[in-house]
C-alpha cells in the first residue's frame, strides 16, 4: 500500500499482544488508521483500552506484533532498531503526561537537547530552542529549571522540545492529565496555534476538552476503534450555553 | 434576566439602562449575545412597578427608556442584601435523560446506546464552542471565568454519559 498524498501516518491490521497462552492480552487489536497531514486527531477511551500502546506503536517506541505501519509514505514497521531510533529522533515528537523534562537542565537546555542529539551544532540548537520557547510564550523563562515552572509552563517546554527537530508528527499521551483547568487552556491554545500552522498531532487522552477541539475523535475500547466522530459544522451560537431566567 | 442581577448592579451607582447593559456585556463576554437587547428595560420597568427601583428625578429629563436614570429604593437595597446572603445553585437536571434511557431499554423502541451517542455528540459540540470561546478570551477576564465553569460542567456531563454508555452497552450484551 502506498498512502495517498494527504495521509501522513497510516496503519493496517496493527496488532500488539502482550504475554502468551492463557495470559495473552491483545492491547491493540487489528487497527486500521489514516491520519491526514495537518490533522489533529484525538483518541479517547478508558484506562487499559490500548490507546497509549497504539501511540507508542505509531511513534516507533514499541514494535507491533503484526500489521503494517507507514509514516510519510515510508513503511516503518520493518525498520532496524537503528533506523527506528533515527526516526524517533528526527521525524516524531513526543509529549507525555508527566512532562519528562530533565530536572537539572534549564528550559532552554531541555529544548536544545534533542537537536544536539540529532547532530546539530550547539549554535543551531541554541537558536532553534530560543525560537521555540518564544513560540510557546516562555522566552522569559528560558533560564528557569523545570522545578521553578508551573505545570502548564513545563508542558509547554515539553512541547517546544518535541518540536526541536521539526518532526512530521507530534504524538501526545495525556498531555493535560496533570494540569488544572487554566493550564489545560494554555496547552489547548498552543495546540490550536500549532494546528493553524499545519502541525499533525495525535493525542490520546481522557480529557474531553482536547477531544472537543480536535478535528476528529476516535473512541477506543478493548484495543479496537468503536466510534469515530467529526464535530462538523460551524461554531454554534454560544446562546445555547446559558439561560437567562425571566 | 433575573431581576436580582439588575438590582445588584444598580447598587454600585444610579445608572442608565444602557450602562447596566454594557456592564453585563463585559461580565458575560460572548455569552452576552444570548441576552435579548430589550430585556434589561423590561426588567427595570418590572422592578419599578414592584417599588424596588425608582427613577432618579434629579437627573431625569426624558421619557425615553434609554435616558432614564434608575436608583435603588430602600426596599430594593434590602432585596439585594438578601440575595447576596442566599444560597442558590442550579440543580443538574439529569433525571429526564436517565428515565429516557430506562424507558428506551424497557420498551425496546429505541437503543439507549444510540441515544447516549447522540447526546454525547451534541454535548461535545457545545463543549467545543465553549472551549473555543474560552481560548479567545483574555486569561483573567470575567467572561473567561464563566466559560471555565461552563466547560467544567459540560465535562462532568460527558463523563456521566460515558458511564451511561458503559452500563447500557454491557446490559445489552447480556440480554
Amino acid at each position: 500500500m502506498k498512502t495517498s498524498g494527504g495521509t501522513l501516518v497510516a496503519c493496517r491490521g496493527l496488532r500488539k499482544d502482550y504475554g502468551s497462552g492463557e495470559g495473552l492480552v491483545r492491547a491493540v487489536d487489528e487497527v486500521d488508521l489514516d491520519v491526514a497531514r495537518g490533522e489533529t486527531l484525538a483518541v479517547m477511551g478508558p484506562s487499559g483500552c490500548g490507546k497509549s500502546t497504539l501511540l507508542h506503536l505509531l511513534g516507533g517506541l514499541d514494535r507491533a506484533t503484526a500489521g503494517e505501519l507507514w509514516l510519510n509514505d515510508r513503511r516503518i514497521d520493518e525498520l532496524s532498531e537503528r533506523a527506528l531510533a533515527q526516526l524517533r529522533r528526527h521525524e516524531v515528537g513526543f509529549v507525555f503526561q508527566a512532562f519528562h523534562l530533565m530536572e537539572e537542565l534549564t528550559a532552554q537546555e531541555n529544548v536544545e537537547l534533542p537537536a544536539l542529539l540529532a547532530g546539530r551544532t550547539p549554535r543551531q540548537a541554541r537558536g532553534r530552542a530560543r525560537q521555540l520557547l518564544e513560540e510557546v510564550g516562555l522566552a522569559d523563562r528560558s533560564r528557569h529549571l523545570p522545578s521553578a515552572l508551573s505545570g502548564g509552563q513545563r508542558q509547554r517546554v515539553a512541547i517546544a522540545r518535541a518540536l526541536a527537530n521539526d518532526p512530521l508528527v507530534v504524538l501526545a499521551d495525556e498531555p493535560t492529565g496533570n494540569l488544572d483547568s487554566a493550564a489545560t487552556l494554555e496547552v489547548l491554545r498552543l495546540f490550536e496555534n500549532l494546528h493553524a500552522r499545519g502541525l499533525t498531532l495525535v493525542v490520546v487522552t481522557h480529557d474531553e476538552r482536547i477531544a472537543a477541539t480536535a478535528d476528529r475523535l476516535i473512541s477506543m475500547r478493548d484495543g479496537a476503534f468503536v466510534d469515530e466522530t467529526r464535530l462538523t459544522g460551524g461554531i454554534g451560537s454560544l446562546a445555547g450555553l446559558i439561560e437567562f431566567g425571566g | 434576566m433575573q431581576q436580582e442581577v439588575v438590582l445588584a448592579m444598580l447598587a454600585k451607582e444610579p445608572s442608565h439602562g444602557y450602562e447596566l447593559r454594557a456592564r453585563l456585556d463585559r461580565a458575560l463576554g460572548p455569552l452576552g449575545e444570548a441576552m435579548n437587547a430589550g430585556q434589561i428595560y423590561v426588567t427595570l420597568s418590572r422592578l419599578e412597578k414592584a417599588g424596588l427601583v425608582a427613577r432618579d428625578e434629579l437627573t431625569d429629563s426624558s421619557d425615553h427608556p434609554d435616558r432614564k436614570v434608575y436608583i435603588l429604593t430602600p426596599a430594593g437595597a434590602e432585596r439585594v442584601a438578601e440575595w447576596f446572603s442566599e444560597v442558590s445553585w442550579p440543580k443538574p437536571d439529569l433525571a429526564e435523560f436517565h428515565l429516557k434511557l430506562v424507558a428506551a431499554a424497557q420498551g425496546g423502541l429505541a437503543d439507549p446506546s444510540a441515544i447516549v451517542d447522540m447526546q454525547r455528540r451534541s454535548l461535545l459540540r457545545r463543549l467545543r464552542d465553549a472551549q473555543r470561546a474560552a481560548m479567545a478570551e483574555e486569561n483573567n477576564s470575567d467572561a473567561a471565568l464563566l466559560l471555565e465553569g461552563i466547560v467544567l460542567r459540560l465535562q462532568a456531563d460527558l463523563r456521566w454519559l460515558e458511564a451511561c454508555e458503559r452500563t447500557w452497552t454491557d446490559r445489552r450484551g447480556k440480554r
